[in-house]
């Protein structure tokens, strides 16, 4: 009914399902958010990185009518989220640290319960709730309470719960943290999955990595404020790109392997960055299997290679000057000193 | 793990189909479906009916052998006398626990869920507060069955009896509005239980549960009288005990209501500004 706006964003015309424009809230002396713009155009997703304390779970829970603002707007899919909250939770699903599921209910209860509050009737609930188990593997765990969850089943069944509705809009609040790697890529899975189907995704999260592999934009938030707002590859060439990590089985190989690798590289020399362990930022994947190559024709044996993105506290070293986590420390050396 | 790469399963109705037709009653059918999430709770953890089933168990052998004597004469009288005023003590205290576990449930997100979703405000209270039926009425009966192991008769009709036990069920209802608000004011669980034992305790005590009124002071005669406990408690041993109730079932219904015109709005005003 109501038509959503219509922006150019990177040259094309697209349709925003979710957008905010200078939101701004406080609790008590704390600023949580100062003023964040945020533009998420039909089926894509954005990734929204920040450290803890960024006002990242404040803007998703602003979003998510969970919170007014204190100023600004948002629409979801044109919808106002506070004066059209209602409507706007129809077309939302909310999974995060809090949107969770209740502990007591077995699996299936808990997707039954939110199929019935979603207005599905007693059958459609039902058989929503076995084919959103069965698709998330959890069907041999439906009728054990949640509480008996292992942690990856549990996220699993927190982003069940939010589908269970098939929103068009859904936000994931720091989906992974705490996973182990594979279950992450799980996570993943399902995140691209829901994407191609269709779905526009807001995905908060601390690893650059993550939004790396997810996101079709990235927008960087610090002490409630967007502090860099880019494509993945954009951000990278920004913030510096991969690192490759070499540690030669012989160290006295350290040597040698830091000319191929200063030649591989994009032109830093490799630097020695823990004990027996040489690093050099290069631009893309290929280095790898030149690396590779040179060293095998050099015979050098090395015992672990990998390819990094930069942290979450190499980003913001990068764009701010200092790194994420520490600023209190640092004004309280300063005001020491 | 493979079927997660798959089509998400997208069948039942859209979202747009529910805005075009919200169903009548949703209220009441949401509130029915979050009260039979309590119901699978209290199911699940029977540990949690302890307060609500031993308590009396323990007040009425206690309180029987040993002021039995003493208070009426015989254990038998006293016991007749008493188990109305067990009942009621128990139904009081035992409210508190709705507030306890609603202040424990805010505090893990569930409740976030329920917000993000297109369920009437009210709904997770009201169906919160629906669902302790089954709790008091277990109270109900469990408190008659050791009255009578102990020797308890009702000596009224059995619709008389009924009544009673319905009467002592709604004013519980009535009563919870009362923890709920605490729960959604209060931060902390314990805090729930501190605030709400240092209310229940005075009102079950300064009632008619374990003696009468007239050895009081004449200060303590009017706190006495006015306590929506000592009015439940006499109706009960009306209906339970044949003797005439007077007008204490309309002094407790007017109770009852008053407690829900007047915690159940300030329940869901402080559960609304609950972030």
């Amino acid at each position: 009914m109501v038509s959503a706006d219509r922006r150019t964003l990177h040259g094309m015309t697209a349709e925003l399902m979710i957008e905010a424009e200078g939101l701004v809230k406080s609790f008590g002396r704390t600023r949580a958010l100062q003023g964040v713009d945020l533009a998420v155009p039909r089926g894509t997703v954005l990734g929204v990185l920040g450290p803890n304390g960024a006002g990242k779970t404040t803007a998703v829970r602003i979003l998510s009518t969970l919170l007014t603002p204190d100023a600004g707007t948002a629409r979801i899919n044109g919808l106002d989220v506070v004066r059209q909250a209602e409507r706007v939770r129809q077309s939302i699903g909310l999974t995060g640290q809090y949107a969770s599921v209740d502990e007591d209910l077995t699996g299936q209860q808990n997707l039954e319960l939110f199929g019935t509050l979603l207005e599905l009737g007693r059958v459609g609930a039902r058989r929503r709730a076995v084919e959103l188990l069965d698709w998330f593997d959890l069907t041999d765990a439906a009728h054990r309470p949640a509480k008996t969850y292992s942690g990856g089943m549990r996220r699993r069944l927190d982003l069940a719960a939010s589908l269970v509705g098939s929103p068009d809009v859904i936000f994931l609040d720091e989906p992974t943290t705490g996973l182990d790697p594979a279950k992450r890529e799980d996570m993943w899975d399902v995140v691209r999955s829901l994407v191609a189907n269709g779905a526009t995704v807001l995905l908060t999260t601390q690893y650059l990595e993550e939004a790396d592999a997810l996101a079709d934009a990235i927008t960087v938030i610090d002490h409630g404020r967007v502090i860099a707002h880019d494509t993945p590859d954009g951000l990278k060439r920004v913030v510096g790109g991969q690192t490759l990590e070499v540690r030669p089985a012989d160290p006295a190989h350290l040597a040698p392997t830091a000319a191929i690798l200063s030649r591989v590289g994009s032109g830093a020399p490799a630097d020695e960055v823990r004990k027996g362990v040489l690093a050099v930022p290069v631009t893309d994947d290929s280095a790898l299997t030149e690396s590779v190559a040179r060293l095998a024709t050099a015979g050098i044996a090395v015992t672990e290679l990998s390819l990094h993105l930069p942290s979450l506290d190499e980003v913001f070293f990068t764009l701010t000057g200092r790194t994420a986590a520490d600023d209190d420390t640092t004004t309280r050396t300063e005001a020491a000193a | 793990m493979s079927t997660l790469t798959g089509t998400p399963p997208r069948t039942g109705p859209t979202l747009s189909t529910v805005v075009a037709n919200p169903r009548p009653l949703r209220l009441v059918r949401h509130s029915l479906a979050l009260a039979k999430r309590s119901l699978i709770k209290t199911w699940r953890t029977p540990e949690a009916l302890i307060d609500v089933t031993l308590q009396p168990a323990l007040f009425l052998v206690i309180f029987v052998y040993v002021f039995g004597g003493a208070v009426a004469g015989s254990t038998h009288d006293y016991l007749q006398y008493l188990l109305p005023g067990i009942l009621a003590q128990t139904i009081a205290t035992g409210c508190i626990a709705i507030g306890v576990n609603l202040n424990t449930d805010i505090a893990k997100g569930i409740f976030d869920r329920f917000r993000s979703l297109p369920v009437p405000r009210s709904a997770p209270l009201l169906g919160a507060v629906l669902g302790d039926v089954v709790r008091y009425v277990i109270v109900t009966v469990s408190t008659l069955a050791i009255g009578y192991l102990l020797g308890f008769r009702i000596e009224a009709g059995p619709l008389r009896a009924l009544a009673g036990c319905l009467l002592a069920v709604l004013f519980a209802l009535c009563l919870s509005w009362l923890p709920v608000y605490v729960g959604m004011k209060v931060r902390t669980p314990g805090a729930v239980q501190g605030v709400m034992f240092a209310l229940i305790m005075p009102l079950s005590f300064a009632s008619n549960v374990f003696v009468t009124a007239g050895t009081l002071p004449g200060w303590m005669q009017a706190v006495v009288t006015v306590n929506p406990l000592t009015h439940l408690v006499t109706a009960m041993r009306g209906l339970f005990l044949g003797t005439p109730v007077g007008d204490h079932v309309w002094w407790t219904l007017l109770w009852c209501a008053g407690f829900v015109v007047v915690f159940m709005p300030l329940a869901l005003r402080a559960y609304r500004r609950r972030v």
